[in-house]
């Protein structure tokens, strides 16, 4: 059998209708907004309008009968005045000082919607302002004194590879870049909600949200109650790309103290503008790359600087910073390498995950700049890449040998037939109106180094019913990536059965056991693995009849180590590989630089489908490219400027091209069917690849994203 | 005005009620149809789309005075007609649904440029479905499912 065979004939990898879709496209998919509840109650937030002050008062108008005001007097005792993420420095509801506009300073809650607002706008706070910073380089320098620590700095890190002081003792030549990216903003469809109820003596949570478990933590740990004591229930979530990772218990916390002291359903949706102006988002970072080059022109080491904007709380900036160093030098073996990895704390919202969770970043610094060198040295970008590729068994950044079966020179191939690159880069560099771009990456699978093993230790279970149909119990959710269909593809495939046979529903915490998060993607690889083994081992014992239930909890693959303290070891399970070619045209009167094509090969292991692989390659690419070329997000006296769909503006239909995708098989061992991650590999090229293509067509370099036809044109004008 | 007749997936209704408020709200709230979202509420999104009179309009600018009269069509009553399950169909086989929160918004965009122009190009497609914001498939499967379904329905557009 070829592999075109295996992937879209016979295997796993044919595509299916999705199971979701029908009721999608009728429009009976219910999303939080869409439930009737009796006795709703609306709430809405009361933030700080300042980046930076002492909260000296809040005075809250008498309130009508029917209306309330909760506060941090509402937490019960043995509760906390804190999120529980990773830590619990991010308050439910500001101390004494707010770090941020928007940061949360106590909910309105009644029946009224109108009347909410009125009281809202009554209420006065009184600060004293305090000098804010907003910038990485602002941060740095400890403007306004520090917020945290006595150097601002939430987390620094080190990775040391061979002896990089030695490579640059000797070097003929240095070579050195400053890159950076601006802010994001997820965009997801559909904006933050939930509704929060008492129900059966606790308190229940119905959430447009990535991660039930991780709710149910950050709720028990605020109202000091055990975990099983609050119950969290997925419903449809219209779009996520981890802006409703760690963000939804944000909400979940102050709606709950809500819930607690009212004892009735409370709503807590978000409008658009809210959404934009007072949620996460992806960090922006600053990464300078000097690189030691010798007599010969060749790479012998390296010296990278990545900083991250953080904002005002941890969130998870610290495992994102991880994965930004992690992925530091994207898929090249470079002898002798030195990253510093930083956190910085500034006045502006805590930034959080974004699909790709920092390897976006590291990834954009590390392939722009062997795009500069490749130049500086005369050669086009692929071939100098190609020529460092790590291979199979070198040293990784973090002192391990790479154990992936690596085929990015098949990659490299089947891309350039499909675009022509390797034609064009050369015939474009005499063509004042096209240019031609190429990224290289990979993306670690799974939680950081034994994360999976350590913290997470996901379990998936399965059950025969007595309709003889099988259900599926998981915490991982649909959120538009497909995971629902490609569960029951696993479990249907090792069942011998249709995938209407298995049945999964909205993960309720009541009902399922912990298979961790839906992000870093995971989800097919690891809790996927775990279904295929409870399907065998279901199919094996299904004689036992109705009620019979198989139970899988997750190992860490043989042979592999990791020290967390020194991130050394393997850092992730396995890797998805992936290159992009973008090429692009220029109107040189607007300076408007048209994408004229899109060409993408991926190795995911065995796609578990590949319409859905596909269709993340074409949602990835377009959104990485948005946040390329397009998405500006600035700050302004610590407020986001572009605050609604006017003016951050997003991709339509009309402002890229179709996406071309295709896959090369590479069946990992401990993926279902040889499944990896895919869902934040998607992302991870695009935008270095566009920023090569501008750089390519303008004949200058380019170091920042997004890049705005008024950037071409500073860029054109400075030089 | 606060009580008119209009037609609401094809049958006559009355509203009661502020004629200022959103026929979004209306449509969600009064009649129980769900299946127009708010992703935006300043007519940027397309998530809210129906047709009005057969027009695509974004029902969150909409003041619902100004259906008095006319004839409303949303997601639920284009899912109950014959071209309506084109569309659906050949989008489902597409792979053009992916979190869903767009996707009647898209089917609703989708009958508004076929009803007016049944055998549309790429470029047309892509034009007629720009209003409507998707953040999740880059819209390669919505367009190829645009133009399945005309190949789809031809007979019936």
């Amino acid at each position: 059998m070829n592999k075109s065979d295996t992937l879209n004939e016979t295997g796993i990898s044919a595509p299916v209708r999705r199971v979701d879709a029908m009721e999608k496209l009728t429009g009976k998919a219910r999303y939080i907004s869409d439930y009737p509840f009796e006795g709703l109650l609306h709430a809405r937030l009361l933030r700080s309008d300042r980046p930076r002050a002492k909260i000296l008062g809040i005075e809250v108008p008498d309130l009508p009968a029917g209306y309330s005001y909760v506060d941090a007097r509402d937490i019960p005792a043995g509760g906390r005045n804190g999120i529980r993420m990773i830590t619990d420095d991010w308050p439910v509801f500001a101390r004494d000082e707010v770090r941020f506009v928007g940061e949360t300073l106590g909910l309105v809650v009644g029946p009224d919607r109108e009347k909410v607002l009125e009281i809202l706008s009554g209420i006065r706070v009184t600060y004293e302002e305090l000098e804010p910073a907003f910038t990485i380089e602002e941060g740095l320098a400890c403007k306004g004194g520090p917020i945290v620590g006595d150097d601002n700095l939430y987390g620094t890190y080190h990775l040391t590879k061979g002896d990089p002081e030695a490579a640059f003792r000797r070097a003929a030549r240095v070579v050195e870049g400053t890159y950076r990216t601006g802010f994001q903003e997820h965009l997801y469809l559909e904006p933050q909600g939930m509704v929060g109820t008492w129900e059966d003596g606790k308190i229940t949570l119905y959430a447009s949200a990535q991660c039930p478990f991780y709710i149910r933590k950050s709720v028990a740990h605020t109202l000091g109650i055990p975990e099983p004591a609050v119950r969290v229930r997925q419903v449809t979530t219209g779009g996520a790309f981890g802006g409703k990772e760690h963000f939804p218990d944000v909400i979940a916390t102050v709606l709950s103290v809500a819930v607690n002291k009212i004892r009735r359903p409370i709503r807590l949706v978000f409008e658009r503008a809210e959404d934009i102006r007072f949620t996460c988002k992806r960090h922006p970072s600053r990464v300078t790359i000097r690189t030691a080059l010798d007599e010969a022109g060749a790479i012998i080491g390296m010296d990278i600087d990545t900083v991250i904007n953080a904002g005002g709380y941890t969130s998870s900036s610290l495992i994102v910073l991880q994965r930004a160093i992690l992925h530091g030098i994207g898929v090249y073996n470079i002898p002798n390498v030195h990253i510093r990895g930083r956190a910085v704390a500034t006045n502006t919202f805590p930034s959080d995950a974004f699909r790709g969770f920092g390897a976006p970043q590291g990834l954009f610094a590390i392939e722009l700049h062997m795009s500069h060198l490749a130049r500086e040295l005369g050669m086009d970008p692929g071939s100098f890449k190609q020529k460092y590729f790590i291979k199979t068994g070198d040293t990784t950044i973090t002192n391990t040998a790479m154990k992936d079966e690596i085929r990015l020179n098949e990659m490299f191939r089947k891309v350039d037939a499909m675009s022509g690159y390797r034609r064009k880069v050369k015939a474009y560099d005499d063509d004042p109106l096209k240019g031609i771009g190429i990224a290289f990456v990979n993306h670690g699978c799974g939680f950081t180094g034994n994360g999976e093993q350590e913290i997470i230790k996901a379990v998936a279970e399965m059950e025969r019913l007595s309709d003889g149909r099988a259900a599926l119990y998981v915490s991982t959710v649909e959120m538009g990536q497909g995971l629902q269909t490609v569960l029951r593809k696993i479990a249907a495939r090792e069942l011998d059965c249709g995938v209407d046979n298995i049945v999964y529903d909205n993960p309720d915490t009541d009902r399922v056991p912990d298979s961790g998060p839906t992000v870093a993607s995971r989800s097919t690889m690891v809790v996927g693995y775990l279904v295929q083994q409870c399907a065998r081992e279901l199919k094996r014992r299904w004689g036992e009849g109705p009620g019979t239930r198989v139970r899988k909890q997750y190992r860490h693959p043989e042979g592999l180590t990791w020290d967390q303290d020194t991130l050394q070891g393997d850092a992730y399970p396995s890797y998805g590989w992936g290159v992009n070619v973008v090429e692009v045209a220029f109107d040189p009167v607007t300076y408007e630089v048209k994408t004229t094509g899109i060409w993408t090969v991926y190795d995911v292991g065995v796609p578990m489908d590949t319409r859905i692989v596909t269709g993340q390659a074409a949602g990835g690419g377009i959104q990485a490219l948005g946040y390329a070329a397009m998405e500006v997000c600035e700050v302004v006296d610590g407020r986001f400027r572009q605050h609604t769909l006017t003016d951050y503006t997003i991709p339509t239909a009309m402002d890229f091209p179709s996406v071309a995708c295709e896959f090369v098989e590479n069946p990992y061992a401990y993926g279902p069917f040889g499944a990896k991650g895919a869902g934040e590999l998607v992302f991870d090229a695009a935008a270095p690849a566009y920023a090569d293509a501008v750089g390519h067509l303008i004949g200058r370099k380019i170091h920042e994203i997004p890049v705005t036809p008024e950037k071409i044109m500073e860029v054109l004008q400075d030089e | 005005m606060n009580e008119f007749n209009f037609t609401l997936n094809g049958k006559a209704v009355t509203y009661r009620g502020d004629p200022l408020k959103r026929l979004l709200d209306v449509l969600r709230e009064d009649f129980g149809l769900t299946g127009a979202k708010e992703g935006c509420g300043e007519g940027e999104c397309g998530a809210c789309a129906a047709l009005l009179d057969g027009a695509m309009v974004n029902t969150c600018l909409v003041p619902v005075g100004v259906v008095a009269g006319r004839e409303v069509t949303t997601i639920e009553g284009i899912a109950g007609t014959k071209e309506g399950q084109d569309i659906i169909e050949a989008l489902a086989d597409a792979g053009a649904v992916q979190c869903g929160f767009c996707t009647p918004g898209m089917v609703v965009a989708a009958a508004s440029l076929l009803r007016g122009n049944p055998r549309p190009t790429e470029t047309e497609i892509r034009e007629a479905i720009s209003g409507n914001l998707c953040r999740c498939t880059g819209y390669d499967m919505i367009v190829s499912g645009i133009r399945a379904a005309a190949k789809r329905g031809r007979r019936s557009w």
